[in-house]
C-alpha cells in the first residue's frame, strides 16, 4: 500500500464518524522505484490532507526533511516535488496493518493490500 | 433454473466463485484478456478525461488488474478493490502498478471525500444484485455501495461500469439506487443488435448533469427505423390512388360508365349532362 492511498483512506465501521486518518503499524516497508511524474503530484498535492502524509511518512521512517507546512509555489519546486513524490509513491507498506483512530479496528495488510471487509456487525 | 447457471453470479459468491483456477483464466486466456482490454478502453472513453493529464482512478472489482493495465498505460494512476483473494494475488504476481484493496462493493467505500477523478468497474456491478449471506439486501447494498462512491469522486467527475444485466428488473433496480443516490446519467448500450457483441454501460454523472454519450453501433437504428408511426393529423384520401381519377369527378364517372359497358350491363349514354352539377334547387 502507498501512502497515496493512505492517505485517502478512512475507516467505514459503522458508528465512527470521521475514522481518519488511519494509523500504520507496519512490520515490513519496502520502497520501489516509480517514474516521476511532476504534474501528477502537483495535482495530488491540493487533495492531500498533509499533516496526515507527514505523519504517516514519520511513522514508517521514511520522512526524509519533508517540511510539517505545505511549501507555496509547490509547483515550480522540482526538489520538493521529488520529495513528495518519494512518500507518497515510492515508500510501500508490505507487511502490517492500519488502525482506525476512532474504534481502534485493525485492518490487516498482507502482501501490500490491506483488507478492508467488514464484519456483518460493522456494517 | 438451467439458463441460470450460465450465469457466474449464481453459482457461488464472488469471494468463492473466482478460485485460484478462475483467476488462473484471467492472466492466461487471451480471448478474456482481450475482451476486458477492450471494454475498459471504451470505459476510459465514456469517462471523458481531460486530455493528456495523469489522473487518479478507482477501479472497482479490479480482479487480475487488467482494465488497471490498461489505466497505467494511459498514464493514469489507479486504485483497485476487489473481493476476491485469488484474483488479487494474481494481479501482485502480475505486478500491477495500482495499489490494491481488498474490500466489498457492498460495503461502504473506505475513502475520503473528492478523492478521484472518476470511476471505472469492468463486469463487477452484477454481483451487487445477487443476495449471498443472510444479510444481504441487494437494494441496499446497492444504495450504500452508489452513496459512498458518490461522495469520494470528485464534483464534475464520472463513473462508468460495465456489467451484464440479467433482465430488465436488475437494470431498473441498479439505475434507480444509483439516481437515488445522487448521481445523473443512464445507460449507453454498445451495438444493441448484435447479441454477442453488445455491451451495457452505466454512466453515471457526479454533481454535474452531462449530456449521454450515444452507444457505439447504434446509429443505424436510431436514424432509419422508427420505433413508432409518427402521427399526423391528415386523413389521406387520394394519396394511394395511384393514377386514378379523383371520386365523383367527371373522368370518374366515365371510366366507371365504361367498365359497367364492359361488364355487359345497362348503362345511359355518355352526354353533355353527364358528370355535370345539376342546377342549384333552393
Amino acid at each position: 500500500m502507498k501512502l497515496l492511498t493512505h492517505n485517502m483512506l478512512t475507516s467505514h465501521v459503522k458508528g465512527v464518524a470521521k475514522g481518519y486518518p488511519l494509523l500504520i503499524k507496519a512490520t515490513e516497508v519496502k520502497v520501489n522505484e516509480v517514474e516521476f511524474n511532476p504534474q501528477f503530484v502537483s495535482r495530488m498535492i491540493p487533495k492531500l490532507e498533509w499533516s496526515a502524509l507527514v505523519q504517516a511518512a514519520e511513522q514508517l521512517g521514511h520522512r526524509e526533511d519533508l517540511p510539517a507546512e505545505l511549501v507555496p509555489d509547490y509547483e515550480k519546486n522540482e526538489e520538493f516535488l521529488k520529495k513528495v513524490h518519494r512518500a507518497l509513491l515510492e515508500v510501500e507498506v508490505i507487511e502490517g496493518c492500519l488502525q482506525c483512530p476512532e474504534s481502534g479496528r485493525e485492518f490487516p495488510i498482507s502482501r501490500g493490500i490491506p483488507n478492508m471487509l467488514l464484519n456483518e456487525d460493522e456494517v | 433454473m438451467a439458463a441460470s447457471c450460465r450465469r457466474p453470479e449464481h453459482r457461488a459468491p464472488p469471494d468463492v466463485f473466482y478460485n485460484e483456477d478462475e483467476a488462473k483464466k484471467y492472466s492466461q486466456n487471451s480471448r478474456m484478456i482481450e475482451i476486458q482490454t477492450q471494454m475498459s478502453e471504451r470505459a476510459v472513453e465514456l469517462l471523458n478525461l481531460p486530455e493528456d493529464q495523469p489522473c487518479f482512478l478507482l477501479d472497482v472489482g479490479c480482479g487480475s488488474g487488467l482494465s488497471g493495465d490498461y489505466l497505467s498505460e494511459e498514464g493514469h494512476y489507479w486504485v483497485g478493490i476487489d473481493i476476491s483473494t485469488a484474483m488479487l494475488d494474481v494481479a501482485l504476481d502480475r505486478e500491477v502498478e495500482g495499489d490494491l484493496l481488498l474490500g466489498d462493493m457492498g460495503q461502504r467505500m473506505p475513502f475520503r471525500p473528492g478523492t478521484f477523478d472518476g470511476c471505472i468497474s469492468i463486469s463487477a456491478l452484477q454481483w451487487l444484485c445477487n443476495a449471498d449471506k443472510r444479510t444481504h439486501s441487494p437494494p441496499k447494498r446497492l444504495y450504500t455501495f452508489f452513496s459512498t462512491l458518490y461522495s469520494s469522486l470528485s464534483r464534475g467527475s464520472r463513473a462508468v461500469f460495465q456489467f451484464y444485466p440479467e433482465n430488465s428488473e436488475q437494470l431498473e433496480l441498479i439505475t434507480t439506487q444509483a439516481m437515488k443516490a445522487g448521481f445523473s446519467g443512464g445507460m449507453v448500450v454498445d451495438y444493441p443488435n448484435s447479441s454477442k457483441a453488445k455491451k451495457f454501460f452505466l454512466c453515471l454523472f457526479a454533481g454535474v448533469t452531462g449530456v449521454l454519450p450515444k452507444g457505439l453501433g447504434s446509429e443505424t437504428s436510431d436514424k432509419d427505423v422508427p420505433h413508432q408511426v409518427q402521427y399526423s393529423g391528415q386523413r389521406c384520401r387520394f394519396k394511394n390512388m395511384k393514377g386514378k381519377s379523383a371520386k365523383k369527378g367527371r373522368d370518374w364517372i366515365m371510366e366507371k360508365k365504361e367498365r359497367r359497358r364492359r361488364q355487359g350491363r345497362e348503362v345511359r349514354a355518355d352526354t353533355k349532362y353527364t358528370g355535370r352539377q345539376r342546377r342549384p334547387h333552393f
